[in-house]
């Protein structure tokens, strides 16, 4: 016991004093994935909100041919442009990015429309440009809107009721809460949990086990009057208290960056306070055990500290696969899930965002679970630090 | 005192030690000389628990480092080849390190860390991290380290190496110093002249087993050249046929 927290301190204060895993503990792993969330969700809602705001900008080639389409769009706001050319040209237009969105005329389009017949307009615009799809819609609409007046009024004209062309009125009941709407976005924010949780370990398990060998300090530390399991489980501890304490700054990150992201305003809700916080990193502590124990194991195979970085670099991504899974699927919460370290997280942690309380049971499944799953690791990793082998 | 009987230890295809057995005294320096590869080092892993035998037993002052190795190591000091320090901790942290880890603390343990420092003359060295620090700078703490506990038994494996010769010198003096203060000191080395210069025993080993042993005088008075390389050079020659 005495030397196992001889180790466990030892590691945590020559750990403290190595830039690479302060570097990688307290600022890339805590603070990366919050700044980078928080600046991914705020450029999306402001695009989103300012193409809302702006005038609609149409061009219109051959508007001369249909002055009553160019008054109704006028009138809903939209800012019309004379547009000099052919279909070819305005498709040429739209391609080059000269032109959003352009309506074409045709020639007879007057013609048609007078002889009641279905006159056509042409509507050019590149659907493998994302910035404009709000443009798009806002167009497709105000085209709808035009002709169905129009509809209305011929109808009348003939003594009809304009309700016969609408036999049937659609309503589409939107039942998401603003906080499920957020959910797609918050998929991705376990994801930067975990990840930022392994990197505050990454430094201090290679330092620990490749980095020592590597150094010639690892044989002496063997020869002494120590249980291996006992000098194993030091390094182990000390590789998760750093995880630990990245953990907590990340969380504490992400609550303060989402105070600036203005979800609410694109009709999201989220709940990330100082409860939902701490509520998260309850939830996340038992994996910091499976974390540090399974990088002890990997670098137990590995000859020098290059190895050991390349190999626990790919490690830190097996955690993050069951995450990415769960949101690709939309995987919803089930006991049967809980026991799978990280993905149990995973769902926890959706469910805290989402504002609901888990079920005790989940909690304790997860929890118990990965807490089982860990101390058996730690305990194969202590096996493989008692072969002969370990001395490379 | 060290005492190795019969000791064998086979890698896969490789037999590095097949048939090792030495006694080193207290008050004695012990040479184990041989060429590289002769199997020096993974004789004295056996020795301090790095590996297990696959035949025979070491013991250290009676006690047998496979059975009780908590005891058996208790009174050992060991330089493994090559042995580094922490570089971000000071030369008294690391000293201190494995103070705590030998079960000392307190007050107790850094007297005998200052003790040390005088001992090996680290004066200057103990506040500083040893990032910076010499080969012979590194050697002196790691040998400071393996004394932290006091063991009446130290093992050095090569601990020459990379040396400058002041720096040889004095490990050579502190050696000698440590001998006539009652303790058993073992140490392994391919280099002739070091071995003559200071030890009072030689064992010789090639291709994993003792060749020759004795005082220097004996083994010089065995050969015709009369000189000690000459010793060395027929023990070798007689084990090339066997091995």
């Amino acid at each position: 016991m005495r030397a196992l927290a001889t180790v466990f301190l030892k590691e945590l204060l020559e750990n403290a004093r190595d830039r690479r895993t302060l570097l990688s503990a307290l600022i890339i792993g805590p603070l990366g994935g919050p700044l980078l969330f928080g600046t991914m969700v705020n450029l999306t809602l402001e695009r989103g909100r300012e193409r809302a705001d702006q005038p609609l900008e149409l061009s219109v080639a051959g508007r001369a041919a249909a002055p009553n389409l160019v008054a109704y769009l006028e009138r809903e706001g939209a800012r019309v442009r004379d547009f000099a050319g052919d279909g070819a040209a305005a498709a040429a237009a739209v391609r080059d990015k000269r032109a959003r969105i352009v309506l074409v005329v045709p020639g007879d389009y007057g013609e048609r429309f007078r002889a009641g017949e279905p006159a056509r307009i042409e509507v050019y615009t590149d659907a493998a440009d994302t910035s404009a799809s709000t443009d798009r819609a806002r167009t497709g609409a105000l085209l709808r809107g035009y002709g169905a007046q129009v509809a209305m009024w011929r109808l009348e004209a003939r003594g009809l009721s304009p309700l016969l062309a609408q036999p049937v009125v659609v309503d589409e009941v939107d039942v998401s809460t603003p906080a499920a709407r957020a959910l797609a976005l918050l998929g991705m924010l376990s994801y930067f949990i975990v990840f930022a949780t392994l990197m505050g370990g990454l430094y201090v398990s290679i330092d620990t086990t490749a980095g020592e060998r590597e150094r010639g300090s690892l044989e002496p530390l063997l020869t002494l009057p120590v249980p291996r399991r006992s000098i194993v489980l030091g390094k182990i501890l000390a590789a998760a208290a750093y995880m630990a304490l990245s953990l907590l700054l990340n969380v504490t990150a992400f609550a303060v960056v989402l105070r600036f992201v203005r979800l609410d305003t694109a009709g999201m809700a989220l709940s990330l306070g100082a409860g939902t916080a701490l509520a998260i990193f309850a939830v996340m502590l038992p994996f910091v055990l499976v974390g540090a124990a399974l990088m002890a194991i990997v670098a137990s195979f590995t000859r020098s500290y290059r190895e050991a970085q390349s190999w626990l670099a790919a490690v830190m991504l097996v955690p993050t696969l069951p995450i990415m899974f769960a949101s690709v699927f939309q995987v919803a919460s089930r006991t049967g899930l809980m026991w799978v370290p990280s993905l149990g997280q995973h769902l926890l942690i959706q469910s805290l965002l989402r504002g609901e309380v888990p079920s005790a049971l989940h909690v304790l499944l997860s929890a118990g679970s990965t807490l089982a799953i860990g101390v058996a690791l730690t305990a194969i990793a202590a096996r493989l630090y008692a072969r002969e082998k370990i001395l490379g | 005192m060290i005492v190795l009987e019969h000791l064998g230890k086979r890698f896969d295809a490789v037999e590095a030690v097949r048939e090792v057995s030495l006694e080193a005294r207290d008050a004695r320096v012990t040479g184990l000389l041989g060429p590289n590869g002769a199997g020096k080092s993974t004789t004295l892993r056996l020795l301090y628990g790095a590996l297990r035998p696959d035949r025979g037993r070491a013991l250290v002052d009676g006690l047998d480092v496979a059975r009780e190795p908590a005891a058996a190591l208790a009174r050992l000091g060991v330089l493994p080849h090559n042995a580094g320090i922490y570089p971000l901790l000071t030369a008294r942290e690391n000293l201190r390190y494995y103070g705590r880890l030998h079960g000392l603390g307190g007050a107790t343990l850094e007297r005998r860390i200052d003790e040390l420092g005088e001992l090996l003359d680290l004066g200057a060295l103990l506040p500083r991290r040893a990032k910076g620090f010499s080969q012979g700078e590194r050697l002196k703490v790691a040998l400071a380290r393996a004394l932290v506990h006091s063991p009446q038994n130290l093992v050095l494996d090569e601990p020459t190496n990379g040396l400058d010769v002041l720096a040889t010198r004095n490990l050579r003096e502190l050696v000698r110093r440590l001998r006539d203060a009652g303790h058993c000191v073992l140490f392994s080395s391919h280099v002739m002249q070091e071995v003559s210069a200071l030890c009072d025993e030689i064992v010789i080993v090639a291709h994993g087993r003792v060749v020759a042993r004795g005082t220097p005088d004996e083994l010089r008075a065995g050969v015709a050249g009369g000189s000690l390389e000459d010793a060395f050079v027929a023990a070798l020659d007689g084990a090339g046929g066997s091995g």
